[in-house]
């Protein structure tokens, strides 16, 4: 099972003939990801050797998906064209696009998401400015390193890519059913609150890790969800508690604003539903283990 | 960015926003020399115009930063004792200038990004000139909070919705309408997240005009828009300032232990870790947040390392690298080539590097580090302890100091 992403995932790359396309492309082939295409409208036609294997070019999304039956779209295009790119793979209809370009500019993030919505979400939007989903031993769409963990029951769910691979290495004997890095800029597509739901429901997933940081108040509405839907154990770290006010740290979307957005409103946010904060990552991980021991 | 309010009001009146006359003044006699140019035009007006300290924090008036003068001489005055003064930590550097508005009711509007939702948002409050959130808090009711979709946007149709929502009377519906839509140009086509008018004002004769102006541009979109004018040297920190033209991703703190790391929410927590451990060593805290990303090659490292180097409250320096793309064996050897650029460049490394490499490559990247047996660098494995290790020698070189 996992979530979102699994061992029949058919992935193409939007954007594969580029540097980071074709890098990332030939890293999730080597991860054992079922890479089928990509495109470039530029150079329909065409194969693009990754790492010894020819991978198809095609002109757009809906191309590929009829030539490939792709059913995972990996968005690496440079913001100035990820906009389009998006909204290309919402027409198709692909049912999921993951957005891992950095530096979008949320007009840009707002009207693909608008779009996806007038279109009934039949494509989940995972991102942008994300590093992508992880099934171990499944599949791997994005640029999660395959090698630092193994396959297993925890859920993870992250604002931030490092303190995902962090986290998954920490806990590598015990090992994930899926990471989801939903990103860190002010709109994204999938939220903590899409893949709580989603890990509740997974009979493969026994506990759920959830990462957040300053800004928003993305954590808080989690909370209120687990709170009224999630039975499953959640343990969360939060980053940001030296942050000053009104600076941006590395992620657009985390700033504090006033007193909005601060890591200990969102820790006692947290807290006051039952859900166990760690103070640093490696204590994060350790309330983890703790929870599957006695699961 | 945030834009001061005379850079706003520039925005504003490219799009026909409605904003009163003004400039801006950097010295007491520039602001005479506006205040003549005004009272020219505006023989006998009382008061004549409004000094406006240009800080980028609210709270302006209550911190005697707004100051109406009546003749040029009080404007000279009143200008030389706003400037240079300290508003919630923000020099006033400059002055807006501006005709004074014959007030009749003053009101709020603002476009801005809705992250819960995913959309834009409009609020819209008939009670303006006050703090909106202190609106929110105590009557909610006031303000109107209408959703704004990216596709449809905001036409005559949505801004009269809008200007209703937000209990304006019916007298001033129409030009608040008009300035609405103008507004919401001025949020697309600039990409902004945030235009706020605070007070939006309906004055004596039946105008309605934006008095005051907040502008927050997205960074993101810089590569499609022309902001070089907005760029603020003055309020930039000079090592901000480097570091960004270094294209390194850097926030200046207050503390000694200077931090180097890898991703955004990493260098967050390590952050956090390094203030936590600090506690035990007499408060000693972070000194910035750098973010170095993936690449981490050796010219990355020099650069980072330079740059915390630099801010003289530094007493100690953690990297702390989590090889995810990145593999550990290439920060080392940036690492090395980095200490011995340093030295090339005249600008030797004089404080303790305590280094946490985990992940990708790791035990290849600590053999390098050990076997290139730099005696400042000392290596430490888990990222608790190696800030400990980290604030530990801080605190013993400020205590020495």
């Amino acid at each position: 099972m996992a979530i979102f992403l699994n061992a029949g995932s058919r992935v193409i790359v939007q954007g594969i003939t580029g540097s980071e396309g074709r890098k990332h492309g030939a890293r999730m082939i080597a991860a054992g990801t079922n890479v089928v295409g990509g495109t470039n409208p530029r150079k329909a036609g065409q194969t693009v050797d990754l790492s010894g294997r020819d991978v198809p070019v095609f002109a757009d999304v809906a191309e590929a998906m009829a030539a490939t039956g792709a059913n995972v779209s990996v968005v690496f295009v440079p913001p100035a064209g990820t906009k389009d790119a998006v909204i290309e793979a919402i027409d198709a209809q692909i049912p999921l696009a993951i957005v891992i370009t950095e530096g979008v500019p949320v007009h840009d993030t707002a009207a693909f998401w608008a779009r996806a919505e007038a279109s009934g979400n039949r494509t989940r939007i995972v991102g942008p400015n994300c590093p992508g989903v992880a099934s171990p031993g499944k599949s791997n769409a994005g640029i999660i390193p395959a090698d630092i963990t193994s396959e297993g029951r925890i859920g993870l769910v992250s604002k931030s890519g490092t303190l995902t691979y962090q986290m998954m290495y920490e806990l590598r004997d015990i090992g994930f059913s899926t990471a989801v890095g939903i990103g860190g800029d002010p709109i994204i597509g999938t939220t903590h609150i899409d893949c709580l739901q989603a890990f509740q429901d997974d009979p493969e997933t026994d506990a759920i890790v959830m990462i957040g940081e300053i800004g928003g108040d993305a954590e808080e509405r989690a909370a209120a969800f687990i709170e009224k839907s999630v039975t499953k154990p959640v343990v969360a770290y939060v980053a940001g508690f030296t942050a000053p006010e009104g600076k941006t740290m590395g992620h657009a979307g985390a700033i504090i604003s006033g007193s909005a957005g601060t890591a200990q409103a969102k820790k006692e946010a947290l807290e006051k539903v039952g859900v166990r904060v760690g103070r640093t990552p490696s204590e994060t991980a350790s309330l983890v283990r703790d929870v599957m021991r006695a699961g | 960015m945030d834009l001061f309010e005379y850079q706003a009001k520039e925005l504003f009146a490219e799009y026909g926003v409605p904003i009163p006359r003004g400039k801006v003044a950097a010295v007491a006699a520039e602001a005479r020399q506006i205040a003549e140019e005004f009272a020219a035009g505006n023989a006998g007006a009382k008061p004549l115009v409004v000094i406006k300290a240009q800080v980028k924090t609210g709270g302006r008036g209550k911190a005697g930063g707004v100051k109406l003068a009546d003749t040029p001489d009080e404007a000279e005055d009143k200008a030389a004792a706003i400037l240079g003064m300290d508003i919630k930590g923000h020099t006033v550097h400059t002055v807006l200038v501006a005709e004074d508005t014959d007030i009749a009711q003053e009101y709020y509007l603002s476009f801005l990004v809705d992250r819960a939702e995913r959309t834009f948002l409009s609020m819209c409050s008939v009670e303006g000139g006050v703090e909106i959130e202190e609106v929110a808090r105590t009557h909610p009711e006031a303000l109107a909070k209408i959703p704004v979709s990216p596709l449809t946007g905001v036409d005559r149709a949505k801004a009269l919705e809008i200007v209703r929502a937000g209990g304006l009377p019916v007298e001033a519906q129409d030009g608040a309408a008009q300035l609405a839509e103008r507004l919401w140009a001025v949020f697309t086509d600039e990409d902004a997240t945030l235009v706020e008018v605070n007070p939006l004002v309906y004055t004596g004769d039946g105008r309605v005009v934006a008095l005051d102006a907040k502008v927050t541009l997205d960074d993101n979109a810089a590569f499609r828009q022309e902001w070089g004018s907005f760029a603020d040297p003055a309020a930039v920190d000079p090592i901000e300032a480097r570091a960004k033209a270094k294209h390194l991703n850097y926030v200046k703190l207050d503390g000694a232990v200077g931090i180097i790391g890898n991703g955004a929410g990493l260098v967050m927590s390590t952050l956090d870790v390094v203030a936590y451990a600090g506690e035990e060593f007499g408060g000693v805290r972070p000194a910035n947040f750098l973010d170095i990303g993936g690449g981490a090659s050796a010219e990355v490292m020099a650069n980072g390392l330079d740059i915390v180097l630099s801010d003289p409250s530094v007493r100690s320096v953690l990297v702390n690298v989590f090889g995810g793309i990145t593999s550990c064996d290439a920060v080392a050897n940036g690492i090395v080539s980095a200490m011995a650029l340093l030295a090339d460049r005249g600008e030797p490394v004089r404080h303790p590097i305590v280094v946490r490499l985990d992940g990708n490559n790791a035990a290849q990247g600590r053999r390098i580090l050990a076997e290139a047996n730099l005696p400042l660098v000392e290596q430490v494995a888990t990222m608790d302890d190696a800030a400990r290790r980290a604030a530990e020698l801080a605190a013993a070189a400020v205590n020495g100091a």
